[in-house]
């Protein structure tokens, strides 16, 4: 049971992150979406406050750097060209489903938006099914 | 300028929660992934707790006339479930699983100085741009 409090205080933090945006910016907090306005679709007067949110998140990472470095451990041997393969799939994926699990996952749910429970729900059952899939193909060896 | 500032906390504070929470390791998402194999679910408790927390405090930030910070809210409106909705869950799912990287723990591990990271998220760049050059020839209705 102990494994499931840093998850869940971890989930707090991460709500009162996208709570303190919406209180103060009025904004959802989706990760996909603030870089795609940030980087492929910029539009004028939108752009600085993406930009300094992706500096924070950066920043929150040297911090976990430093404090936990274990934060960013993987055994995993993915193979770089799995990485761009996955990578494209993500950005492509996300944009065109309007968001990712920051976005969907959090916020819209929260919301209790139908369009962002059914993005929600897909990606992790498909997500469950592909790692199934890909276990069997052995892609992942 | 404050609300520039208000989105740094904010991306700060979020990156700690996401850390501190296992999903900036791949590991831990492909076990929360991995159903019918070796079946991790502490992650479902990163959502729980953020939606517990979210789901209330929404409820009393949104009485407000507007945000403290802007003269107005910034919330999706869109209702409908459409195609595209769908296929881009899809394609998002798949690409999740294969690397155990979705968009913010990606961008939080930029900051461990890994290639892994550092070739997830160049790419995933690559992908939004590709759909952009697409949409400028379709523009798909999502």
């Amino acid at each position: 049971m102990e494994n499931y409090y840093s998850p869940l205080f971890g989930g707090f933090l991460i709500g009162a992150a996208v709570s303190l945006m919406l209180y103060l910016n009025g904004r959802v907090t989706g990760v996909s979406g603030i870089i795609y306005g940030a980087t492929a679709n910029p539009i004028k007067g939108d752009r600085a406050w993406r930009w300094y949110f992706i500096s924070g998140m950066l920043a929150g990472g040297f911090i976990l750097k430093m404090l936990w470095p274990d934060s960013f451990s993987s055994s995993l041997p993915t193979q770089d060209w799995t990485l761009v393969i996955a990578g494209v799939l993500v950005g492509f994926g996300t944009v065109l489903g309007s968001g990712c699990t920051s976005g969907h996952g959090v916020c819209g749910t929260s919301r209790l938006s139908p369009r962002s429970m059914t993005a929600t729900l897909t990606f992790i059952f498909v997500g469950i099914l592909a790692v199934f899939v890909f276990r069997k193909l052995g892609v992942f060896l | 300028m404050k609300s520039n500032l208000a989105s740094l906390v904010v991306g700060i504070l979020f990156a700690i929660g996401l850390g501190i929470s296992g999903m900036t390791r791949p590991e831990k998402v492909f076990g929360f992934l991995d159903v019918f194999g070796s079946w991790d679910a502490s992650l479902i408790f990163v959502m729980i707790g953020a939606v517990i927390v979210h789901f209330i405090a929404f409820r009393f930030i949104v009485r407000r006339k507007s945000p403290l910070l802007s003269p107005q809210w910034h919330l999706p409106t869109k209702k409908e479930i459409t195609f595209p909705l769908i296929v881009g869950a899809f394609l998002f799912g798949v690409g999740w699983a294969l690397a155990g990287y979705c968009p913010g723990p990606a961008l939080t591990s930029l900051a461990s100085l890994q290639s892994r990271p550092l070739i997830f998220f160049v790419s995933m760049i690559f992908g939004m741009i590709l759909f952009r050059l697409i949409d400028r020839r379709l523009n798909i209705k999502r």
